[in-house]
Protein backbone atom coordinates (compact mmCIF):
# COMPACT_ATOMS: atom_id res chain seq x y z
CA UNK A 1 0.00 0.00 0.00
CA UNK A 2 1.27 3.46 -0.81
CA UNK A 3 0.68 6.16 1.74
CA UNK A 4 -1.25 9.18 0.52
CA UNK A 5 1.20 11.51 2.18
CA UNK A 6 4.82 11.28 3.14
CA UNK A 7 5.16 9.53 6.47
CA UNK A 8 6.45 11.52 9.41
CA UNK A 9 9.52 10.14 11.08
CA UNK A 10 10.89 11.00 14.47
CA UNK A 11 14.62 10.29 14.63
CA UNK A 12 16.25 10.13 18.03
CA UNK A 13 19.92 10.60 17.43
CA UNK A 14 22.53 12.51 19.39
CA UNK A 15 25.17 12.64 16.65
CA UNK A 16 24.44 15.47 14.18
CA UNK A 17 26.58 13.66 11.61
CA UNK A 18 24.41 10.57 11.84
CA UNK A 19 21.24 12.66 11.55
CA UNK A 20 22.56 14.23 8.36
CA UNK A 21 23.40 10.78 7.08
CA UNK A 22 19.82 9.69 7.62
CA UNK A 23 18.56 12.75 5.79
CA UNK A 24 20.88 11.95 2.92
CA UNK A 25 19.91 8.27 2.80
CA UNK A 26 16.19 9.09 2.70
CA UNK A 27 16.75 11.60 -0.08
CA UNK A 28 19.00 9.30 -2.12
CA UNK A 29 16.28 6.66 -2.01
CA UNK A 30 13.63 9.13 -3.12
CA UNK A 31 11.72 8.90 0.16
CA UNK A 32 10.19 12.32 0.78
CA UNK A 33 9.49 11.77 4.45
CA UNK A 34 9.16 14.51 6.97
CA UNK A 35 12.09 13.95 9.29
CA UNK A 36 11.99 15.38 12.81
CA UNK A 37 15.12 15.04 14.89
CA UNK A 38 15.59 15.10 18.66
CA UNK A 39 18.78 14.42 20.54
CA UNK A 40 17.76 11.93 23.22
CA UNK A 41 14.94 9.99 24.82
CA UNK A 42 13.95 12.77 27.22
CA UNK A 43 13.59 15.24 24.37
CA UNK A 44 11.73 12.62 22.33
CA UNK A 45 9.22 12.15 25.14
CA UNK A 46 8.66 15.92 25.32
CA UNK A 47 8.16 15.94 21.57
CA UNK A 48 5.61 13.11 21.75
CA UNK A 49 3.79 14.74 24.69
CA UNK A 50 4.01 18.22 23.12
CA UNK A 51 5.61 19.56 26.27
CA UNK A 52 6.99 23.08 26.50
CA UNK A 53 7.09 25.92 24.04
CA UNK A 54 9.43 24.18 21.62
CA UNK A 55 7.23 21.16 21.09
CA UNK A 56 3.80 22.76 21.50
CA UNK A 57 3.03 22.16 17.85
CA UNK A 58 4.92 18.91 17.48
CA UNK A 59 3.30 16.39 15.15
CA UNK A 60 2.52 12.80 15.94
CA UNK A 61 5.09 10.68 14.09
CA UNK A 62 4.08 7.63 12.08
CA UNK A 63 7.33 5.90 12.89
CA UNK A 64 10.12 6.31 15.42
CA UNK A 65 13.76 5.60 14.56
CA UNK A 66 16.07 5.41 17.53
CA UNK A 67 19.63 4.70 18.42
CA UNK A 68 19.93 2.80 21.68
CA UNK A 69 23.25 4.31 22.62
CA UNK A 70 22.40 7.81 23.70
CA UNK A 71 23.46 10.14 26.48
CA UNK A 72 21.24 10.32 29.55
CA UNK A 73 18.26 8.03 29.39
CA UNK A 74 19.07 5.01 27.29
CA UNK A 75 17.18 4.20 24.13
CA UNK A 76 15.93 0.98 25.68
CA UNK A 77 14.38 2.89 28.60
CA UNK A 78 12.70 5.23 26.16
CA UNK A 79 11.40 2.26 24.18
CA UNK A 80 9.95 0.78 27.34
CA UNK A 81 8.34 4.12 28.25
CA UNK A 82 6.55 4.63 24.94
CA UNK A 83 5.39 1.02 24.75
CA UNK A 84 3.80 1.44 28.20
CA UNK A 85 1.81 4.48 27.17
CA UNK A 86 -1.56 3.64 25.64
CA UNK A 87 -1.54 6.79 23.50
CA UNK A 88 1.91 6.13 22.05
CA UNK A 89 2.37 2.39 21.95
CA UNK A 90 0.89 1.92 18.49
CA UNK A 91 3.75 3.89 16.89
CA UNK A 92 6.32 1.38 15.60
CA UNK A 93 9.83 2.06 16.90
CA UNK A 94 12.82 0.79 14.96
CA UNK A 95 16.26 0.55 16.50
CA UNK A 96 19.15 1.69 14.30
CA UNK A 97 22.42 1.27 16.10
CA UNK A 98 26.04 0.21 16.01
CA UNK A 99 25.58 -2.04 19.04
CA UNK A 100 26.05 -5.66 18.04
CA UNK A 101 25.41 -7.02 21.52
CA UNK A 102 22.98 -9.92 21.53
CA UNK A 103 21.68 -8.65 24.88
CA UNK A 104 20.67 -5.35 23.22
CA UNK A 105 18.98 -7.18 20.35
CA UNK A 106 16.96 -9.32 22.71
CA UNK A 107 16.08 -6.45 25.02
CA UNK A 108 14.95 -4.29 22.10
CA UNK A 109 12.52 -6.92 20.77
CA UNK A 110 11.33 -7.80 24.24
CA UNK A 111 10.50 -4.14 24.83
CA UNK A 112 8.58 -3.94 21.58
CA UNK A 113 11.00 -2.82 18.86
CA UNK A 114 9.70 -3.32 15.33
CA UNK A 115 13.15 -4.12 13.97
CA UNK A 116 16.82 -3.88 14.89
CA UNK A 117 19.04 -2.53 12.16
CA UNK A 118 22.81 -2.53 12.47
CA UNK A 119 24.16 0.75 11.21
CA UNK A 120 26.61 -0.05 8.44
CA UNK A 121 29.83 1.97 8.38
CA UNK A 122 29.90 2.20 4.64
CA UNK A 123 27.72 4.96 3.14
CA UNK A 124 26.48 2.85 0.23
CA UNK A 125 25.51 0.06 2.61
CA UNK A 126 23.75 2.55 4.86
CA UNK A 127 21.73 3.95 1.96
CA UNK A 128 20.85 0.39 0.91
CA UNK A 129 19.74 -0.47 4.47
CA UNK A 130 17.46 2.59 4.55
CA UNK A 131 16.08 1.56 1.15
CA UNK A 132 15.08 -1.85 2.53
CA UNK A 133 13.66 -0.30 5.69
CA UNK A 134 11.71 2.25 3.64
CA UNK A 135 10.29 -0.28 1.21
CA UNK A 136 8.89 -2.22 4.14
CA UNK A 137 7.63 0.59 6.37
CA UNK A 138 6.80 3.34 3.86
CA UNK A 139 5.45 1.24 0.99
CA UNK A 140 4.43 -2.23 2.06
CA UNK A 141 3.11 -1.96 5.56
CA UNK A 142 -0.11 -0.26 6.57
CA UNK A 143 0.23 2.04 9.57
CA UNK A 144 -2.53 3.45 11.79
CA UNK A 145 -4.22 6.55 10.45
CA UNK A 146 -2.57 9.62 11.85
CA UNK A 147 -4.67 12.26 13.58
CA UNK A 148 -2.52 14.94 11.90
CA UNK A 149 -4.15 14.17 8.57
CA UNK B 1 25.20 -12.51 2.88
CA UNK B 2 26.42 -15.05 5.33
CA UNK B 3 23.61 -16.78 7.11
CA UNK B 4 24.95 -18.99 9.84
CA UNK B 5 21.66 -20.45 11.01
CA UNK B 6 18.53 -21.08 9.02
CA UNK B 7 15.60 -18.80 9.77
CA UNK B 8 12.27 -20.25 10.73
CA UNK B 9 9.06 -18.46 9.84
CA UNK B 10 5.85 -19.60 11.45
CA UNK B 11 2.84 -18.88 9.28
CA UNK B 12 -0.47 -18.87 11.14
CA UNK B 13 -2.98 -19.19 8.34
CA UNK B 14 -6.15 -21.24 7.87
CA UNK B 15 -6.23 -20.85 4.07
CA UNK B 16 -4.08 -23.54 2.45
CA UNK B 17 -3.93 -21.59 -0.83
CA UNK B 18 -2.44 -18.54 0.88
CA UNK B 19 0.09 -20.72 2.65
CA UNK B 20 1.18 -22.17 -0.71
CA UNK B 21 1.63 -18.68 -2.11
CA UNK B 22 3.81 -17.61 0.79
CA UNK B 23 5.95 -20.71 0.38
CA UNK B 24 6.26 -20.20 -3.36
CA UNK B 25 7.19 -16.54 -2.90
CA UNK B 26 9.91 -17.33 -0.39
CA UNK B 27 11.35 -19.97 -2.71
CA UNK B 28 11.15 -17.83 -5.83
CA UNK B 29 12.87 -14.91 -4.16
CA UNK B 30 15.43 -17.17 -2.51
CA UNK B 31 14.56 -16.04 0.98
CA UNK B 32 16.51 -18.53 3.06
CA UNK B 33 13.91 -19.51 5.57
CA UNK B 34 12.15 -22.63 6.65
CA UNK B 35 8.40 -22.07 6.55
CA UNK B 36 6.25 -23.86 9.10
CA UNK B 37 2.50 -23.53 8.99
CA UNK B 38 -0.27 -23.95 11.51
CA UNK B 39 -3.96 -23.31 10.92
CA UNK B 40 -5.01 -21.11 13.83
CA UNK B 41 -3.95 -19.36 17.00
CA UNK B 42 -4.43 -22.33 19.24
CA UNK B 43 -2.26 -24.53 17.04
CA UNK B 44 0.32 -21.75 16.94
CA UNK B 45 0.44 -21.67 20.76
CA UNK B 46 0.89 -25.47 20.76
CA UNK B 47 3.70 -25.07 18.22
CA UNK B 48 5.48 -22.45 20.36
CA UNK B 49 5.14 -24.45 23.55
CA UNK B 50 5.96 -27.85 21.94
CA UNK B 51 2.64 -29.23 23.01
CA UNK B 52 1.75 -32.74 21.89
CA UNK B 53 3.43 -35.30 19.64
CA UNK B 54 3.12 -33.19 16.50
CA UNK B 55 5.02 -30.21 17.89
CA UNK B 56 7.49 -32.01 20.15
CA UNK B 57 10.42 -30.97 17.92
CA UNK B 58 9.02 -27.67 16.69
CA UNK B 59 11.77 -25.07 16.22
CA UNK B 60 11.51 -21.65 17.81
CA UNK B 61 10.36 -19.31 15.03
CA UNK B 62 12.35 -16.15 14.26
CA UNK B 63 9.32 -14.45 12.79
CA UNK B 64 5.59 -15.06 12.91
CA UNK B 65 3.27 -14.17 10.02
CA UNK B 66 -0.25 -13.97 11.33
CA UNK B 67 -3.63 -13.98 9.67
CA UNK B 68 -6.31 -12.21 11.72
CA UNK B 69 -9.51 -14.03 10.88
CA UNK B 70 -9.25 -17.68 11.78
CA UNK B 71 -11.45 -20.22 13.53
CA UNK B 72 -10.77 -21.10 17.18
CA UNK B 73 -8.16 -18.67 18.52
CA UNK B 74 -8.07 -15.73 16.11
CA UNK B 75 -5.09 -13.52 15.29
CA UNK B 76 -5.86 -10.78 17.80
CA UNK B 77 -6.14 -13.17 20.70
CA UNK B 78 -2.99 -15.01 19.64
CA UNK B 79 -1.06 -11.74 19.32
CA UNK B 80 -2.16 -10.63 22.77
CA UNK B 81 -1.18 -14.00 24.23
CA UNK B 82 2.28 -14.08 22.62
CA UNK B 83 3.11 -10.50 23.60
CA UNK B 84 2.05 -11.15 27.21
CA UNK B 85 4.36 -14.17 27.38
CA UNK B 86 7.86 -13.45 28.71
CA UNK B 87 9.42 -16.26 26.65
CA UNK B 88 7.80 -15.54 23.28
CA UNK B 89 7.31 -11.79 23.33
CA UNK B 90 10.59 -11.03 21.58
CA UNK B 91 9.51 -12.86 18.43
CA UNK B 92 8.32 -10.25 15.91
CA UNK B 93 4.79 -10.83 14.68
CA UNK B 94 3.68 -9.40 11.34
CA UNK B 95 -0.02 -9.37 10.54
CA UNK B 96 -0.83 -10.60 7.02
CA UNK B 97 -4.53 -10.21 6.35
CA UNK B 98 -7.30 -9.30 3.94
CA UNK B 99 -8.93 -7.12 6.59
CA UNK B 100 -8.86 -3.45 5.63
CA UNK B 101 -10.62 -2.27 8.80
CA UNK B 102 -8.81 0.61 10.50
CA UNK B 103 -9.74 -0.74 13.93
CA UNK B 104 -7.86 -3.97 13.08
CA UNK B 105 -4.78 -1.94 12.12
CA UNK B 106 -4.79 0.04 15.38
CA UNK B 107 -5.53 -3.03 17.49
CA UNK B 108 -2.68 -4.95 15.85
CA UNK B 109 -0.11 -2.24 16.63
CA UNK B 110 -1.48 -1.68 20.11
CA UNK B 111 -1.05 -5.39 20.75
CA UNK B 112 2.56 -5.24 19.57
CA UNK B 113 2.50 -6.19 15.88
CA UNK B 114 5.67 -5.35 13.96
CA UNK B 115 3.83 -4.56 10.76
CA UNK B 116 0.40 -4.89 9.15
CA UNK B 117 0.45 -6.12 5.59
CA UNK B 118 -2.71 -6.24 3.49
CA UNK B 119 -2.85 -9.41 1.39
CA UNK B 120 -3.05 -8.30 -2.22
CA UNK B 121 -5.59 -10.24 -4.31
CA UNK B 122 -3.25 -10.28 -7.29
CA UNK B 123 -0.85 -13.24 -7.11
CA UNK B 124 2.12 -11.34 -8.47
CA UNK B 125 1.60 -8.53 -5.97
CA UNK B 126 1.17 -11.05 -3.20
CA UNK B 127 4.50 -12.67 -4.07
CA UNK B 128 6.15 -9.26 -4.21
CA UNK B 129 4.81 -8.35 -0.76
CA UNK B 130 6.35 -11.51 0.65
CA UNK B 131 9.65 -10.68 -1.05
CA UNK B 132 9.71 -7.21 0.58
CA UNK B 133 8.76 -8.71 3.90
CA UNK B 134 11.66 -11.17 3.63
CA UNK B 135 13.95 -8.40 2.48
CA UNK B 136 13.32 -6.51 5.69
CA UNK B 137 13.06 -9.27 8.29
CA UNK B 138 15.45 -11.88 6.94
CA UNK B 139 18.01 -9.86 5.00
CA UNK B 140 18.13 -6.50 6.79
CA UNK B 141 17.25 -6.62 10.44
CA UNK B 142 19.04 -8.52 13.10
CA UNK B 143 16.83 -10.96 14.96
CA UNK B 144 17.44 -12.48 18.39
CA UNK B 145 19.70 -15.52 18.29
CA UNK B 146 21.18 -14.70 14.89
CA UNK B 147 24.64 -13.36 15.39
CA UNK B 148 25.37 -11.77 12.07
CA UNK B 149 26.31 -8.45 10.63
CA UNK B 150 24.44 -6.24 8.21
CA UNK B 151 24.23 -7.50 4.65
Amino acid sequence: MTAEHALRLLLIEDEPGDSRLMQLALKKNGFDNELHIVGDGVEAMRFLQREGERFRHAIRPDLILLDIKMPGQSGLEFLQDIKRQPALRSIPAIVITTSMLEADVQAAYRLGAAGYILKPNDLTDFIQAIARMGHYWFKLVRLPKNAND
Amino acid sequence: MNVTQPFTILLVEDEAADAHLVKAALREHRVLADLQRVADGREAMDFLSHKGERFADAPRPDLILLDLNMPRMDGREFLATVKANAIFRDIPVVVLTTSEAERDVIAAYNLGAAGYVSKPLDVKQFMDSIRQLGDYWITLVRLPGHDRKYP
